[in-house]
């Protein structure tokens, strides 16, 4: 194989096993995000629930 | 404390994975017939490997379940199911790019592709049937279920390159074949990364499982809520 190919075909290798690993982290960042939000939604409905209920539970 | 500990977990995971990264690109030389792309082999595995033990504990935490009716063993099923779930999707993912190079095309219908995205299906389908059900006893003994069941599909994924020789390469890891399969720095590397990722996937199902158990507080409270709702009625 002449150099100028075997180049062409380790920038492309190379390119590709960029893209393998960026793929990896953006799929578990991603879920990591969404857990972080969905953490913080279920915090605020248990603040909401937890009110909820200690006022309907408080004397008049 | 506990959340001190997933701190501490998630430190130590990103910690070595950082190290890690930097053998798989700096310290370990290019794969004489792949060049560079061989690398993904070190989160394709690890990530294929994390999805498959949490599929197996699951597969323990149902069958606990389903014997003592305990709630706990559901929330911490659902929760190892879903963080293997998006192992498996990095698996896949990075799989399909791999093979783009090395085979010429991003997806074949082989054996070992087949089974893994069926997996993938089954534990989506899994999750989803956990959103369709308010009642939590039915949902847990139905996902508990489903669990068991996609854990035959998790085995045949294991053995499908045992049993079929198609485009998938056959096992490579000493632990299967003996040895003599893999340059042993690289199959080191493997093991490293994949305790990395194990130790992030356990702090991610941490973090997953006190979401579940906020869950099941805000539904005792609601049903406690709407119980003295009725008898003041």
């Amino acid at each position: 194989m002449d150099p100028h190919t075997l180049a062409l075909m380790y920038a492309r290798n190379f390119m590709f096993m960029f893209y393998g690993f960026s793929a990896a982290w953006l799929i578990v960042a991603v879920y990591v995000i969404s857990l972080a939000r969905r953490g913080a939604r279920l915090k605020k409905e248990l603040d909401d629930v937890r009110r909820l209920t200690d006022s309907a539970d408080s004397p008049l | 404390m506990r959340e001190k500990f997933v701190i501490g977990l998630a430190a130590a995971a990103g910690l070595l994975l950082a190290f890690d990264l930097y053998r798989i690109l700096l310290v370990l030389p290019d794969e004489a017939m792949q060049g560079a792309i061989y690398r993904i082999m070190f989160f394709h595995i690890p990530a294929a490997l994390t999805g498959f033990t949490g599929y197996f504990v699951a597969l323990i935490l149902s069958v606990l379940y389903l014997s003592s009716g305990n709630l706990k063993y559901d929330s911490l099923a659902a929760s190892v199911t879903e963080v293997a779930l998006v192992f498996s999707c990095v698996n896949i993912v990075t799989g399909s790019i791999w093979a783009r190079v090395i085979w010429g095309i991003w997806w074949t219908w082989d054996y070992r592709l087949t089974s893994t995205l069926i997996s993938i299906l089954i534990y989506a389908g899994y999750l989803m049937l956990r959103r369709a059900i308010d009642e939590p006893t039915q949902r847990a003994r139905l996902s508990a279920a489903l669990s068991i069941f996609g854990c035959v599909d998790v085995v045949i994924i294991w053995k499908s390159i045992e049993w079929f020789r198609t485009q998938h390469p056959g096992p490579v890891l000493s632990i299967r074949t003996g040895g003599g399969n893999i340059d042993p720095a690289m199959e080191h590397m493997i093991y490293y990364n994949l305790l990395a990722i194990l130790m992030l996937a356990t702090a991610l199902v941490l973090v997953r499982t006190r979401q579940e158990d906020i869950s099941r507080e805000i539904d005792s409270l609601r049903r406690t809520a709407n119980a003295a709702e009725r008898n003041i009625a």
